[in-house]
């Protein structure tokens, strides 16, 4: 089986994202490998060996997207493509899901995994418009994924529990962190993927004109909001019980 | 005048989801508001969508739309696009919306944006980064309709008495659009109000140390009455609570009276589903938690000392 994994190299995400005078978030040094996607690496890494496919990466972004794509050949992927162009600089997620779809499409796949949004961004519709634009079927929201004899049978998370949903392949799953437990890389993966695959690509190369990935939303304004000013601070022991207490009575809820 | 149409969602007994009252409320502010509605229970939702300012509601009660993921209602939303060419869709940020405004980007080529905390105007939305300390405004450009995936409670639902026009959806859904099917549904009850009404939350996080100290959550709700336990989503991830309990982006939004936080260090993804709670308490052993920013009342210290206490504080005043 062929797996496909959409990668996005974020940057690091336990500093603040901070944006740039033209409202784009500065990316300046080595991104990191999006922790959401991890868990889609591993499960495909899982499927892929249960079935003896391979597992290819396909992610869009800037030079620095390099050691992100390494982390993932290094926790055991075959091979990676990285589309990197200076017209992306700013592109939306439809732009990106043009540049992830015509990617993919080079090679025959039977699934596409990603993890279900991104870190940095949260917008959560780029896998669905990929899948829209591939022209396959989809379950999002994965907490198990299993492939038998062709399909995928899937525990898609809701709001109120969890549905089961079945997709015949080729399909598009995105994953939760309830999908898969990701591997650390090993030593000898990390020497490795140095010498795996790894395929740059521009926007040309996939067909694609700078008009085609022109962003269709811009930041107009950026304001901060009025802070409501910090509370009181206490410290433990100081009466703590019965100050909370207070407040909740203050709130009229006991 | 602006076509401004909402994408709800139903429950087969014909209850529209509350988001879909909200956001018609705010359709209808911004030009003459429509509805869409696909699945069981479309039809007889008509009324109440109709009385919340739909001037009419597109359904079809075909259960290939709730039988089968997102390619059969993106597919017959788009057929209505173009038949009707709305200037902008609304949708809630549910999964099942944002897998069809994902797919419907796809097809129409127009921008479209996610978790909106206000709308604007038919082409320009607000959202908040950063956990919530700075507001952006996006302007959205390009082909119409404008997609916006709005956060839940971001708008009040107000009746407007208005009665809707039923119109039937018929759209032919083609058997290739129907490779993904749902076999079965399960609900994980919890016991106690529903997370998003209760009046109190009571959340616990990676401070609690263990899955089993989430029995003193559940204590104090039931100590407290109508309270219901929350949950970051590190905790979730790490399997100690269901999933239904998540608080954040990827959970739920709750605007309780009152928030309590156990050990929650107050990542982005968390706040932005609570920081709309009137009153905030917070309890970390780490002063610099980004919690405390938010916090009405803090207290330094270990989750797991002040819990006990609380629950028979709280127990003794109740008598």
């Amino acid at each position: 089986m062929q797996v496909v994994v959409l990668v996005k190299s974020i940057p690091d995400p336990s500093g603040e994202a901070k944006l740039g005078p033209d409202f784009l978030v500065i990316r300046e040094g080595d991104g990191v490998l999006d922790p959401g996607d991890e868990y889609a690496v591993e499960a495909a890494l899982t499927l892929a060996e249960a079935s003896g496919g391979e597992v290819a990466v396909v992610s869009m972004g800037p030079a620095n997207a390099a050691s992100a794509i390494r982390r993932a050949l290094a926790m055991g992927a075959h091979r990676a493509t990285h589309i990197s162009d200076e017209a992306l600089r700013g592109a939306d997620a439809l732009a990106t899901a043009k540049v992830l779809a015509a990617a993919v499409r080079r090679s025959p796949f039977d699934l596409v995994l990603a993890g279900v949004e991104s870190t940095d961004g949260y917008t959560g519709t780029l896998p669905m418009t990929v899948a829209e634009m591939l022209g396959v079927p989809s379950a999002t929201f994965a907490r198990k994924v299993e492939v038998t004899a062709g399909v995928a049978r899937v525990e898609r998370q809701t709001e109120a529990g969890y549905d089961v949903v079945e997709c015949a392949l080729p399909a598009l799953v995105t994953v939760t962190a309830s999908a898969a437990e990701p591997r650390f890389p090993t030593l000898k993966g990390i020497m490795s993927a140095r010498s795996k695959p790894l395929e740059q690509l521009a926007l040309a190369d996939l067909g694609l004109s700078p008009a085609e990935v022109a962003p269709t939303q811009r930041v107009v304004a950026v304001e901060a909001t009025a802070e409501k000013g910090p509370g009181e601070v206490i410290q433990a022991g100081d009466d703590d019980a019965a100050r909370i207490a207070d407040l909740l009575a203050e709130a009229k809820v006991i | 005048m602006a076509k401004v149409w909402v994408f709800t969602e139903v429950s087969a007994d014909g209850t529209p989801a509350p988001s879909a009252l909200e956001l018609l409320t705010k359709a209808r502010s911004l030009g003459d508001a429509e509805a869409v509605a696909l699945g069981p229970g479309a039809t007889a939702s008509a009324a109440a969508l109709g009385a919340h300012g739909a001037s009419t509601v597109h359904a079809s009660d075909d259960p290939v739309f709730t039988d089968h993921l997102s390619q059969p209602a993106a597919h017959a939303l788009h057929a209505l696009v173009e038949r009707h060419r709305p200037n902008l869709i609304l949708f809630a940020s549910t999964h099942d919306s944002r897998d069809v405004a994902g797919r419907l980007q796809a097809r129409t080529g127009s921008a479209l944006m996610s978790n909106a905390t206000d709308v604007v105007s038919p082409d320009l939305a607000r959202t908040a980064i950063a956990g919530g300390s700075q507001l952006v405004d996006v302007a959205l450009e390009g082909p119409v309709p404008r997609l916006i995936l709005v956060r839940p409670k971001s708008f009040a639902a107000e009746p407007s008495g208005g009665t809707a026009a039923m119109v039937p959806v018929d759209v032919e859904i083609p058997e290739e659009l129907r490779r993904a099917r749902r076999l079965e549904r399960h609900e994980e009850t919890a016991s106690g109000p529903k997370l998003e009404e209760a009046r109190v939350v009571v959340a616990g996080g990676r401070g609690l140390q263990d899955a089993q100290n989430f029995a003193l959550l559940h204590e104090l709700a039931a100590a407290l009455g109508n309270a219901a336990v929350g949950a970051s989503r590190a905790v979730v991830d790490a399997g100690w609570i269901a999933y239904s309990h998540q608080v954040g982006q990827t959970g739920k939004t709750v605007k309780p009276e009152v928030y309590l936080a156990f050990g929650i260090s107050g990542a982005l993804q968390h706040v932005v589903g609570m920081k709309g709670a009137k009153r905030i308490v917070a309890i970390n052993k780490d002063p610099d938690a980004p919690i405390f920013r938010l916090a009405d009342l803090g207290v330094v210290g270990d989750a797991l000392q002040v819990l006990p206490a609380l629950i028979a504080e709280v127990k003794a005043r109740r008598v």
